[in-house]
Parts: structure tokens; C-alpha cells; sequence
């Protein structure tokens, strides 16, 4: 059994490789693997926009990423300073900063780089998915 | 090592500048449109000393490669690479 | 409990937000007293040609923040030569001192990491 680390770089629709991350994912926890963190930077922070509207048929990531989270118990954390560049906040950021709302989906977590350098310590197998 | 590429080898530089860093018992992954580069008789195709070149089947079928394949190319499942990860300590990622 | 990261930086500064944030990144495993070395390969070594006056275009200038690493204690610094050359980089000055390795080098430094972080 391994323990693995996720680090997505890209964004959903705009990039297939958010899809190959939340596929590798799945398989990894379905053989019984553990993920400690996955933790979504650059622009893999859209990961975590709540207001992400599927087209017909197709479900939009980052509730597949909220489900999935919550069925296995995983970590979903955006790193907060990429976050609020490109506009994805929960709501104490939102007030902090005057925003109408957050939009941040729940089942994720904004925090720092250092939530990423923990998951790379506890983990021994450490992948990227970038766009 | 293990190396994932996820881009075309033709219009990008990703699988060149990994190819140049591999050991010879390194593995390569193909993915996304990384998969383009294991088209037989393309021009981009590693040659006989190249590492292990795999494929994920799900990309490949995606892109209506599969009667395309060069030989020695191999197809994982999701399932495969995690496992083939497993088998990896550590994996560096081309994009 | 501290392993040996590699960011790995292949992309110009600037036209995208990678070089921003492989610096962040390194600056963060240092600051959690992490080992870290830094590789510029690819287009990646043009971060270091100095003198950039990122102001121009409304960013700040990368040159100057890559100063920032040995402050942390990131002096693992390595660019690939042949990138160098192949750029017209060779001769200048660079932005940080970095050890110019080729093929073999950069092999080498890849076997004695434990994570490799690529931007």
C-alpha cells in the first residue's frame, strides 16, 4: 500500500489533465491506496470554484472532486495565495476582502504552500498532473 | 524514475527534453496528447535505446490510435499506472 | 523530517505564471527546512538573463526574487548548458550562480532526489 501525494497544476475544461488527475485518483483509492493531500496550484485552483457550470451530461469537476473526497475521506486543499489571484475564495476571504461571496466548493480548503511540502513528507509516491 | 508526457512531440518540446535526462532504466508514460508520440513511423518515435515507453489505452482509444501503435509500446489502464507508480519512487512529470 | 526536493523550471518568466511560482515553491520547502536545489532546463534558463525590467509589463521582476533563494539557503542552483548555449546565454552574466551541467550532470542530479517538482 502506498500513500500518495497529488499536485494539479491545470484547469477543468480548459485542460484534460484535470481529468487524468481525478481518473488517477479514483484508481489509486480503489486499489486501496491512500491519497494524503491533493493540492490544487496555478491554475488547478479553478478545481475549486463552486460556480463551475457543467454542459449537459457532464459533471462538473470539482463536485466530482468534492465526491469523491468526502466517499474516501481525501484533502482537497488550493493553495490560498493562487487562489484569491484568480479569483476563488471561501467566504472569510470574501469578506476580508469586500467580494460579494465566496465560491469556493465545498469539500475543499484554502491554504498555504506548506500544506503541499507536509503531503510530500507523509507520502512516498509524490505525482504532478500539470496542464 | 518514471516520467509522464502529455504533450504531442511535435509541436512541443516535452518529450525531447525528458528523453535527454532518462536513464535507461527510467519508464516513460504517455499521456493526453503525449500519446501521439507512440504512432508508429512517426518521426518523433524514441528510438531502440529510449526507456520503456508506455501508453494510457484510455487516451490512445480516445484519439483512434490503437491499430497505430508502435511495437514495444504498452497500454495501461488507470489501474496500470498507479501501479506502475508503485513501482517508481519517484516520478517527474513533463507538461 | 527534511527530503531532497528538485523544482524543475522550464518555462521563460513572464509570458505565464510558472517561473513565479516554482520560486514560491522552493522558497516554501526552504522555509520548511527542506534540502532544495533548483534545475533550470528548457526555456527555463532564460529566467536567469539579468537585468529584466519586468515593470514594463506590470510584473515584478523575477531576476531579482530568484536573489532571494540564497537568503533561504537554496544555493543548489544547476542550468543545463546545452539550454544555455543553445539560447546565446553562455557568455553573460546570469542572474544567480548557477553550476551549468550537461546530459550526464543532469542524470545524476535526478538519482539523488527524493521529489521532483516541475514547472
Amino acid at each position: 500500500m502506498h500513500t500518495f501525494a497529488i499536485l494539479v497544476l491545470g484547469a477543468p475544461v480548459s485542460s484534460q489533465s484535470v481529468h487524468t488527475a481525478y481518473e488517477f485518483a479514483r484508481a489509486a483509492l480503489a486499489a486501496g491506496h491512500r491519497i494524503e493531500r491533493v493540492f490544487f496550484y496555478h491554475d488547478g485552483v479553478l478545481c475549486g470554484n463552486q460556480l463551475q457550470i457543467a454542459a449537459g451530461g457532464e459533471r462538473a469537476l470539482p463536485v466530482q472532486w468534492s465526491e469523491l473526497a468526502g466517499a474516501h475521506g481525501v484533502d482537497l486543499v488550493v493553495c490560498v495565495a493562487s487562489a484569491l489571484k484568480r479569483g476563488v475564495v471561501d467566504e472569510a476571504e470574501a469578506r476580508r476582502y469586500g467580494k460579494a461571496a465566496g465560491n469556493l466548493q465545498d469539500g475543499f480548503e484554502l491554504s498555504g504552500l506548506g500544506q503541499w511540502v507536509d503531503a510530500c513528507l507523509k507520502a512516498d509516491r509524490v505525482i504532478t498532473f500539470g496542464p | 524514475m518514471l516520467h509522464t508526457v502529455n504533450k504531442s512531440p511535435h509541436g512541443h518540446s516535452a518529450l525531447a527534453e525528458c528523453l535527454r535526462v532518462c536513464a535507461a532504466d527510467d519508464v516513460v508514460v504517455l499521456i493526453e496528447d503525449g500519446v501521439y508520440a507512440a504512432i508508429a513511423g512517426n518521426s518523433r518515435l524514441p528510438g531502440p535505446d529510449a526507456p520503456k515507453l508506455y501508453a494510457l489505452s484510455a487516451d490512445v482509444a480516445a484519439r483512434g490510435l490503437a491499430p497505430h501503435l508502435a511495437e514495444g509500446v504498452a497500454l495501461l489502464d488507470y489501474a496500470g499506472f498507479v501501479q506502475l507508480c508503485c513501482e517508481h519512487p519517484v516520478i517527474q512529470s513533463w507538461y | 523530517m527534511s527530503k531532497r526536493f528538485l523544482i524543475v523550471c522550464r518555462q521563460p518568466p513572464y509570458g505565464s505564471s510558472f517561473a513565479r511560482e516554482a520560486l514560491d515553491m522552493a522558497l516554501a520547502c526552504a522555509a520548511f527546512e527542506q534540502r532544495v536545489a533548483l534545475l533550470f532546463l528548457g526555456d527555463g534558463v532564460l529566467q536567469l538573463a539579468g537585468a529584466q525590467q519586468a515593470e514594463a509589463i506590470g510584473q515584478k521582476p523575477l531576476d531579482k526574487q530568484l536573489g532571494a533563494l540564497p537568503l533561504y539557503d537554496v544555493d543548489a542552483l544547476y542550468a543545463d548548458a546545452d539550454a544555455l548555449a543553445a539560447r546565446g546565454l553562455s557568455d553573460t552574466t546570469l542572474a544567480l550562480p548557477v553550476q551549468a551541467l550537461d546530459g550526464a550532470g543532469i542524470r545524476a542530479l535526478l538519482t539523488e532526489q527524493d521529489i521532483v517538482l516541475g514547472f
